[in-house]
């Protein structure tokens, strides 16, 4: 028996920075709105004992338990997809605030070019630039037009940072100064300089000073803790959906969370969604949540499994390149860097926070020529110092041995001795790169997993390889006694930790036909259906995604409120 | 600032440990507003003079038993030639204590004992299928049963080798027999003799520089040795300085 509840303007499934801002800009507004959360209730008391490596980045305290649900993985169409068992690639939110809680808060924006991708590619390199399986799309809405939404998104986290150069033009500017600088940051800066590049603090959640933000909520400042990525902040000071957006929603007194609800299903009636159907994980009480409106931020895999399992939307087709839900999976390319070893200089390795960091862009996006090179788009070449933690950080040369007497002796002598420059590289959509039901694995409630098939292709192990370069001129410019290089990008691998930035699945654009969403993420097939994340992203680029994923939520936001009072379709 | 380059250990440290009051002042945290962290909520996660006293006794702890040291998964004959492995994997060397003597094998076996041993959040359910190595571990052992499977082949296979237990090989035979191990070149029905030597290095590394509260890097000297300050409250005050050496600290100390 599924006990139904009484309706309300809008449920919310998942809270995590997606739901939470949409809860906050909603119930600010008077609607009243049902916040639905698989995960447990997190309070920043919970971090009294954070400062854990173990626990917190190796035993994945925070994170979704697999044993529950997890996704299936193939490299392509022609082997058979197997659970992710345990974790690696990716790691997935779980619990009041989502993956926000445990990010390392790097928010950068996409680039004007990621916008108009394949309009601004044709433009400058013609037709044949794109191979005919790269399924990029232009987005369907400008940088200028997305650039208040950001703009919002970085006020409300209280974003730390100075201007990019290369970047996108901004309104107004980061309303925190940039974070302090640290010897290799300098060191990573006068380096890029001198080989004629744009480097710049790069943006932080992390609070360079303490803020009040246009929610009058106050947050304190970094504390460069180290203990940021995987991990709680004890002091506020990392802009989390926990500490900036919930509590303004809880504070109108519109808003009811409850967590502990795993969603299973959208309910849907005539083509207008009518609630959900979810599970009370203690009790496993069924329960139905009438709802006018119903917003999917449940990130990017669970958006894309609701709408299969509720048969929702055209699936996507691998053969013929139709449909769209699961369309455009895409991920990121971030081993194409370079180790500099240093002989007589020792660093604060151990000191950092998540979003400590410097970046340039002259290889990101099209602000470079790519007219002879075998691949599109590009990389923000970085240093980061977020806090090498030492289970995980063993620097050794390569070649060395991994264990034994000399591993110890280099593991230890390059502790402190070690930098990295990375290049995040973009990562493009292809036709046969697609999420959809896995056919044989299920989860804890039965139904089926969501099977990710994806790998690299030429056009990512190009980027890599000139990356890898570029990284590595840097370094030797930095003045390492000894460089280790990415050698060859090989296949796409679970098993080893890349980033959480996947993409795509439930991609945006300005045509029913080739996208899910429009613009404001409102379904093209259900109008009173919003799905907001980065699941919308039609390709990845060469930056972390919230910054921009934050500006398409409040975009979104004040699409909902508009469909509230007049209805339709809203582009 | 440049003098604080020089300043010694002790007074680092005592730098590091910042009060209540200092820290509200750092961080220019105001009255008034939404507040919503946790030390403006009243709590303040470590510092203040109790904790004070107790890095002071610590000299005292030296002679104490300690009664982690026990174990709870491991049979004695086990343990032993965990111990003898952990060893060649992370020895005793001019840096300071290996493997064996910062308590690896306690942690190891303490780890077992417990979820992690079990898989518990892992997905286990079947089919079981053999997949490509980008698609990881697909096996339907848990941790526990691949440990106790993997020192058993590698009692066989040094005596198969050697005749001898591999406790009581010499240490180029142990190295050889991991190495083995490591490479695959060891024929095995049960287990994958790299999956399970993957696991035994990486529990090594967990071992000598997790936070002593699992067992081991014991006094936290698998941190001293790499200049690891483990656990402080934050780096505020050094970030933008050259390296510094701190004194390490553990969980215990926020107690
Ligand atoms: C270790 C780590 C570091 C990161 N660092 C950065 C960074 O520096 N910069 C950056 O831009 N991004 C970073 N990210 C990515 C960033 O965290 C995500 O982009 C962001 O949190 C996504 O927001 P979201 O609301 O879409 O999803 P989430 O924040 O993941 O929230 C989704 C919520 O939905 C819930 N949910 C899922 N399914 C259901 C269901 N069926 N029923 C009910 N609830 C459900 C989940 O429990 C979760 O709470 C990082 C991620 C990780 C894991
Ligand atoms: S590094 Fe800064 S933002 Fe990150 S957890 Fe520590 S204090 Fe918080």
């Amino acid at each position: 028996m599924v006990k139904k509840l009484p309706k309300v303007d809008v449920v919310v499934v998942g809270v995590g920075w997606g739901g939470g801002i949409i809860a906050s800009e909603l119930t600010k507004k008077g609607l009243k709105v049902v916040g639905l959360e698989r995960g447990a209730e997190r309070h920043t008391e919970d971090y009294y004992m954070v400062h854990d490596e173990l626990r917190y980045a190796l035993r994945y305290e925070l994170f979704q338990d697999l044993s529950k649900e997890t996704v299936t993985f193939r490299n392509n169409e022609k082997i058979r997809a197997l659970p992710m068992r345990q974790y690696g690639s990716f790691l997935m939110g779980d619990g009041l605030g989502g993956a926000g809680v445990h990010w390392n808060g790097q928010t950068f924006r996409f680039l004007p070019y990621d916008f108009e991708i394949r309009s601004q590619t044709v433009d400058r390199y013609g037709k044949n630039k794109i191979p005919k399986e790269m399924t990029i799309q232009d987005w369907g809405i400008t940088y200028d037009e997305l650039e208040p939404y950001m703009d919002k998104f970085e006020k409300m986290a209280g974003i730390s940072g100075e201007e990019n150069p290369l970047g996108g033009k901004r309104s107004d500017k980061y309303p925190t100064g940039p974070m302090k600088h640290s010897p290799q940051m300098d060191m990573f800066e006068k380096a890029a300089k001198k080989l004629n590049y744009h480097p710049y603090t790069a943006p932080s959640a992390n609070l360079s000073e303490a803020y009040k933000n246009p929610d009058g909520i106050e947050r304190a400042a970094c504390q460069y803790c180290a203990f940021c990525e995987r991990f709680g902040c004890e002091y506020g000071a990392k802009a989390d959906p926990v500490v900036t957006v919930i509590p303004v929603a809880q504070k109108t007194g519109n808003f009811e969370l409850r967590t502990h609800s795993n969603v299973r299903r959208i309910l849907h009636k005539g083509g207008k969604a009518t609630g959900v159907r979810y599970i009370d994980t203690t009790t496993d009480e069924e329960i139905e949540q009438p709802a006018d409106i119903v917003v999917l931020t449940a990130y990017v895999f669970n958006n894309t499994r609701l709408l299969l399992l509720s048969g929702i939307g055209t699936p996507y087709d691998s053969s013929t390149g139709t449909g769209v839900i699961g369309k455009n999976y895409a991920y990121q390319v971030s081993q194409g860097g370079a180790t500099g070893f240093f002989k007589n200089k020792k660093f604060n390795n151990f000191a950092g926070a998540g979003a400590l960091g410097m970046e340039f862009d002259d290889f990101n996006g099209d602000n470079f020529d790519h007219s002879d090179l075998k691949f599109i788009h590009g990389a923000g070449i970085r240093l980061y110092q977020s806090g090498e933690r030492p289970i995980q950080n063993n620097n050794i040369p390569r070649g060395t041995p991994t264990w034994g007497k000399e591993f110890k002796q280099n593991s230890i002598k390059y502790a402190n001795r070690t930098l990295k420059i990375a290049a995040q590289g973009a990562c493009m959509p292809h036709q046969h790169h697609f999420l959809d039901l896995d056919p044989t694995y299920k989860d804890n409630y039965g139904d089926p997993l969501l099977r990710m098939t994806f790998d690299f292709e030429n056009q990512e192990r190009e980027l890599a390889k000139f990356m890898a370069q570029k990284c590595t001129e840097v370094m030797k410019e930095m003045g390492a006694d000894h460089i280790d290089t990415m050698q060859e990008l090989g296949p796409y691998n679970i098993t080893t930790y890349q980033s959480t930035h996947n993409t795509g699945g439930v991609i945006m654009g300005d045509d029913s036909g080739t996208s899910a969403v429009n613009n404001y993420s409102q379904m093209w097939d259900m109008d009173n259906l919003f799905v907001v994340g980065a699941s919308s992203f039609p390709h990845n680029s060469g930056f972390n995604p919230t910054g921009t994923l934050g500006g398409l939520a409040y975009r979104a936001a004040e699409g909902i409120l508009k469909y509230h009072k007049s209805g339709g379709q809203l582009a | 600032m440049a003098d604080e380059n020089n300043k010694n250990e002790k007074e680092l440290t005592e730098e590091q440990r910042m009060s209540r009051r200092r820290f509200i002042k750092n961080s220019g945290l105001a009255a008034g507003g939404l507040v919503v962290g946790g030390v403006a909520g009243g709590l303040i996660p470590w510092g203040g003079t109790k904790h004070d006293n107790k890095t002071q006794n610590a000299a005292q702890k030296e002679t104490r038993k300690d009664y982690n040291h026990a174990l709870m998964f491991f049979t004695q004959a086990e343990f032993k030639t965990v111990e003898a492995a952990v060893e060649r994997i992370f020895p005793t060397d001019e840096n300071g204590p290996g493997a064996k003597d910062l308590g690896v094998g306690y942690y190891i076996d303490h780890q077992l004992a417990g979820s992690w041993g079990f898989n518990a959040r892992d997905y286990m359910q079947p089919p079981f299928y053999h997949g490509e190595k980008s698609q990881g571990y697909q096996g339907r052992m848990r941790r526990r049963e691949i440990f106790r499977i993997g020192l058993k082949e590698m009692q066989n296979y040094s005596q198969s080798k050697y005749k001898k237990n591999f406790e009581d090989l010499t240490e180029d035979q142990q190295d050889k027999v991991l190495k083995d191990f490591e490479g695959d070149k060891v024929n095995l029905t049960t287990i994958s003799p790299s999956g399970f030597f993957d696991m035994l290095r990486s529990s090594v590394l967990e071992g000598a520089y997790s936070d002593p509260l699992y067992g081991g890097n014991k006094d936290m000297a698998g941190w001293s040795m790499r200049e690891y300050p483990g656990d402080q409250m934050g780096y505020t005050n050094i970030i933008d300085k050259d390296f510094q050496k701190i004194k390490p600290q553990s969980l215990q100390d926020h107690m």
